[in-house]
């Protein structure tokens, strides 16, 4: 498959606009909560305002007396005897015996209004015994703490730890003692991070009809819709292939959309409702308090450091907790906080902890940016203690092909290396700084994941394309697999049309998730696309009578292979098409797999930060993002990935957090508390494309969306300390936490 | 609910006095309509003003100051070059507030009304010296501006009683005002810390002041002793630093989501230098 030696691409590496371009900016695009049907019913959400409390009685009579309600529905409507992460699923749609968070759906209704809806929903009589809670990671696995869940760890927890542990691990190779022992500087420190949500900027919103028959449809924002599907009958005890989904356009996911939390109450309403469509939109204080943010940290690191800055022994202890349910990304960030180094000792040790907060869900790259933040904060220290230049220090410790990563398998082609060279050439290293600013350097690492995936191309009767993919768009993915469909038949990219189906139009596709849309999609789109050039060959081999094996596909038409196969004129895609009727019907290709190749990404970051002496406040002066993207395919959307992720990490760095009161209610669950940054708040963030192809993919992509989130945090940590000598350990960066920390150290 | 649209401050103090349940006064709607779309409040009566003649406008009075109607927008105040040259201070506390489509709706009555101690115009009102003319039951009264918030989102308003006008004093000579807040992003955002300073220069010394500080007590606040730092000064570094110390003796914040005590404390003397440096220049004729 390999296609590297095609040295000059027409198509792949340009920057046409992206497919779904005009829609979105004319508001024509329609998302989630744009999709309406005859007979229509609204759903609003009785969610609990206590962090963790029985439930005594559930009075839903008022609510049902109420003209226009059609149905109301607690736990007692869903099926009983669900095991592991379907009973997970399942608790979180709907709380059973407690509710485990403030936020938690305790009752839900639907109306022929959604005023009538929310009027009925405070109809609802809930009593409600308090019981104690517990929110922070550390607190939670102290000894007296409240147990979210008897019984909850699994296997990998050794007997006698605190009950709120649910998943333990260790792992890592070599003697980290004997390399600390080696080292002439040996350092520890504690780390903490807050939870931050994924702000994706369209709220969750579905539309569900489920019938008595058990048959249903839903419509429905998602990354994924096999996983709806899948998780929704799973919820509701239904046949999976009798739920039919379909995806809308997306306005944000970053994870956060891979899983259900509201969607199975639409579909149980509409079956109470008697089959009629049931729409649910989440409010932003919905999506605050009751959708999956990332996990909340604490971590120790502990390094052994040559004074040549030769990494001898690392080893990182990290607690986490992902909300009431096991699944914090605890494995993903020890796996991912010390790959782009080479270590002979090494050793990790996790734990997976419940607390009395919303479930948490995946939110790009997750896990690593917290691991990042501990291992490249402390490098960076270490560096300062040693008199080592930072950059040169992780080229001296760089993993490269054929190295064993520390979390285990053999790298295969990576471009870390490349990468750190190109942040070094780069002009913004050598801007002066002037007083109370400060620059960081700190690297980061994400996988590339392959995961189910199934996708179909068909040439039309004209000789154009279109191709259905299973995986949805949320950055360019369309664009990008277009280009590569194109590039492959030889035709213009805009005669490719690629279209995101719903759950009956293919094989089960995982979602857009883990970097890998345009990697495993964007495959199959070529493996399909060859598949309908070996058929349209064969057309043309047949038309002139020649052998198959004698028929080349160039620039979009078959042509004989050289003098001995004949002497014929190329025929175009068009002309094969437009008499496909009458060579053997319907021209299309296929292809299905788990594909193999992934290429991981390794990035670098340099940010020069400001600090108000007075007030703590950090102003982000100018922003470096170098990242390995294997091959851009469209470059414009890859620089959009690479901001979009430094964006995110500068908002977890610097005021995104969640904030709970004494209660253990979430305080600020809306925008103007939850501090994302604005668009002022942030430069034109540069970017630099190294390109390494991975020899995995046909055009050499590698997984691009994720890393870009993963050094921000210990960037800006490093570079607040260069502006005001003050180290911060605990995000966020916060200017009273700033300022505090600048007095605190005499400044 | 009952929506109104009288046509004269008498007639919406009239149907308010009579109201029996919950009333509401709207002119931008940048609060009310806000918290009845998220169920904060649901109005029995709500009494929209902007039928009213000359809400929306901005006019000098006969004394050299000006009278700011109850519905004219903030991006009103900003476009209006008399009002941007006698008082910038109180300008860019109100254009501080939202967005500039909120800029299109909200107005300086109703920020004050709302009652929040983080309300940005309000630190430069009461800083600049203004004051509002009411109109009840009873006829109309004028009140300075710092008496209006009495806690967070209580006013001194009786029932029946609306605002009818905002009044800002003459300028005078050699005069300057700044209104400087503390908040974490650069825009979008409800001040942490909001300090306003009004002073006269004869020369190079402060001969009047007025600080106000927001979002360090339940409500906005007037603070003699800080402007008392300052009279009689050039502004010195020494000056500087009492006026800091002043304003934050000033304040009794509290701890929550938005900054901790002595965060607030501390900025609020750090934001008062800056700002009385502001004033200082524009009063010297810095148009800055």
């Amino acid at each position: 498959m390999a296609k590297d030696e095609f040295k000059e691409f027409k198509l792949v590496g340009t920057r046409p606009d992206r497919p779904d371009g005009l829609d979105k900016v004319t508001g024509r695009a329609r998302y989630g909560a744009d999709i309406s049907a005859p007979g229509m019913l609204w759903a609003a959400v009785l969610r609990s305002p206590h962090a963790h409390a029985r439930i005594v009685r559930i009075d839903t009579s008022k609510a049902e007396a109420l003209t226009g309600v059609k149905a109301v529905i607690t736990r007692a409507d869903f099926p009983t005897g669900l095991t592991g992460e379907d009973w997970n699923l399942q608790e979180n749609t709907m709380a059973g015996e407690r509710a485990l968070y403030d936020g938690h759906a305790v009752a839900a209704v639907a109306a022929t209004s959604k005023l009538r809806a929310e009027e009925a929903v405070r109809l609802i009589e809930v009593e409600y015994e308090v019981l104690p809670h517990v929110i922070d990671v550390d607190d939670a696995i102290k000894p007296d703490a409240p147990v979210i869940r008897e019984g909850a760890a699994d296997a990998t927890v050794p007997e006698g730890m605190p009950p709120n542990v649910v998943r333990y691990m260790e792992f890592g190779r070599g003697d980290v003692e004997a390399g600390f022992a080696e080292a002439d500087l040996v350092m520890e420190k504690t780390y903490k991070t807050e939870a931050t949500h994924q702000g994706y900027i369209e709220p969750h919103a579905c539309m569900g009809q489920l019938g008595a028959d058990g048959k249903g449809e839903m419509w429905v924002c998602t990354q994924g819709q096999w996983f709806i599907r899948k998780m929704c009958t799973a919820v509701l005890g239904l046949e999976t292939s009798q739920l039919r989904v379909t995806p809308s356009e997306i306005g944000g996911g970053f994870g956060g959309k891979t899983t259900i939390f509201m969607e199975p109450l639409s579909l149980a309403l509409s079956k109470k409702a008697g089959g009629k469509p049931v729409k649910l939109v989440m409010s932003r204080s919905d999506v605050l308090r009751a959708t999956g943010p990332t996990a909340s940290a604490s971590m120790d690191v502990k390094i052994g450091m040559k004074k040549d800055g030769t990494i001898t022994g690392a080893r990182a202890e990290f607690r986490m907790q992902g909300g009431a349910f096991p699944g914090s990304p605890v494995d993903m960030a020890l796996y991912c906080c010390f790959a782009p180094y080479k270590l002979k000792n090494v050793e990790h040790v996790g734990y997976d902890v419940l607390a009395n907060r919303p479930k948490c869900a995946a939110y790009r790259a997750p896990g690593s940016p917290m691991g990042a933040f501990a291992v490249e904060s402390l490098l960076d220290e270490m560096c300062r203690e040693l008199g080592v230049d930072p950059l040169d220090m992780r080229l001296k410790n760089a993993v490269r092909e054929g190295d064993t990563a520390s979390y285990g398998p053999k790298y295969g082609s990576i471009g870390l290396v490349e990468t750190l060279e190109a942040t070094k050439a780069h002009p913004n290293l050598s801007i002066p700084l002037g007083p109370n600013q400060g620059r960081g350097i700190a690297a980061g690492y994400w996988f590339n994941h392959n995961g189910e995936t199934s996708v179909s191309l068909a040439i039309s009767e004209d000789g154009t394309a279109q191709v259905s993919v299973g995986t949805p768009d949320i950055g360019g993915s369309r664009a990008s697999i277009a280009l590569m469909t194109a590039e492959t038949l030889g035709i213009p990219y805009e005669d490719v049309r690629v279209n995101v189906v719903e759950t009956g139009a293919l094989g089960v596709n995982e979602p857009t998730h883990g970097s890998r849309a345009t990697f495993a999609s964007g495959k199959a789109a070529v493996v399909a696309a060859g598949h309908a050039i070996t058929e349209m060959c064969r057309r043309a081999a047949n038309e002139w009578g020649i052998d198959p094996e004698a028929v080349e596909w160039v620039d979009g038409a078959a042509q004989p292979a050289g003098d001995n196969a004949g002497k014929f004129p190329p025929m175009t895609i068009a002309e094969i098409a437009g008499k496909m009727g009458s060579t053997g019907g319907p021209i299309s290709g296929h292809h299905e797999s788990v594909p193999d190749g992934v290429g991981a990404s390794f990035g670098c970051h340099v940010v020069d930060v400001e600090v108000d002496p007075e007030t703590g406040r950090t102003t982000i002066l100018r922003y470096l993002v170098v990242q390995d993207a294997g091959r851009a395919i469209h470059p414009a959307y890859v620089e959009g990935q690479y901001q979009g992720g430094a964006a995110q990490g500068i908002g977890w760095a610097l005021n995104e957090a969640y904030i709970y009161g004494e209660d253990g209610r979430l305080q600020n669950s809306v925008f103007l508390d939850y501090r994302v940054p604005v668009a002022s708040d942030l430069p034109m963030i540069d970017t630099v494309i190294v390109e390494v192809p991975n020899p995995g993919h046909p055009y050499g992509v590698r997984g691009v969306g994720e890393t870009g989130i993963t050094p921000p945090l210990p960037a800006i940590a490093n570079a607040i300390q260069e502006a005001t000598g003050a180290r911060l350990c605990e995000l966020p960066m916060s200017p009273p936490k700033v300022l505090a920390a600048i007095k605190a150290k005499g400044g | 609910m009952r929506y109104h649209t009288p046509t004269t401050f008498e007639d919406a103090a009239q149907l308010a006095a009579q109201a029996k349940g919950l009333t509401r006064f709207l002119a931008g709607g940048t609060d009310v309509l806000v918290q009845m779309r998220a169920g904060m409040v649901q109005p029995d009566d709500l009494i929209d003003l902007k039928k009213i003649a000359g809400v929306a406008e901005i006019t000098a009075t006969d004394d050299g100051g000006w009278r700011i109607g109850v519905a004219v927008p903030g991006i009103a105040l900003g476009a209006h070059e008399g009002l941007c040259a006698d008082w910038p201070g109180v300008v860019e506390g109100m254009e501080l507030v939202g967005s500039t489509q909120i800029q299109g709706r909200a107005t300086l009555t109703g920020n004050l009304c709302n009652g929040s101690p983080a309300a940005d115009s309000v630190p430069g009102l009461v800083a600049a010296g203004a004051s509002v003319e009411i109109t009840g039951p009873d006829g109309t009264r004028n009140v300075p501006v710092e008496e209006i918030p009495v806690s967070p989102g209580k006013t001194a308003l009786k029932a029946g009683e609306l605002i009818s006008a905002i009044l800002l004093p003459p300028r005078g000579q050699n005069a300057g005002d700044a209104y400087l807040r503390f908040i974490p992003r650069t825009e979008m955002d409800i001040a942490v810390v909001g300090s306003a300073v009004s002073l006269r220069l004869d020369g190079d010394t402060v001969t009047e002041a007025r600080v106000a500080l927001g979002a360090v007590a339940p409500t906005v606040k007037l603070v003699p002793e800080a402007a008392e730092a300052i009279i009689g000064t050039t502004l010195d570094e020494a000056a500087l630093e009492a006026l800091a110390k002043a304003a934050s003796a000033a304040c009794s914040p509290i701890d929550d989501k938005r900054g901790t005590v002595a965060f607030r404390t501390e900025v609020a003397g750090v934001l008062t230098k800056r700002a009385a440096l502001i004033a200082k220049a524009r009063a010297k004729g810095d148009t800055a």
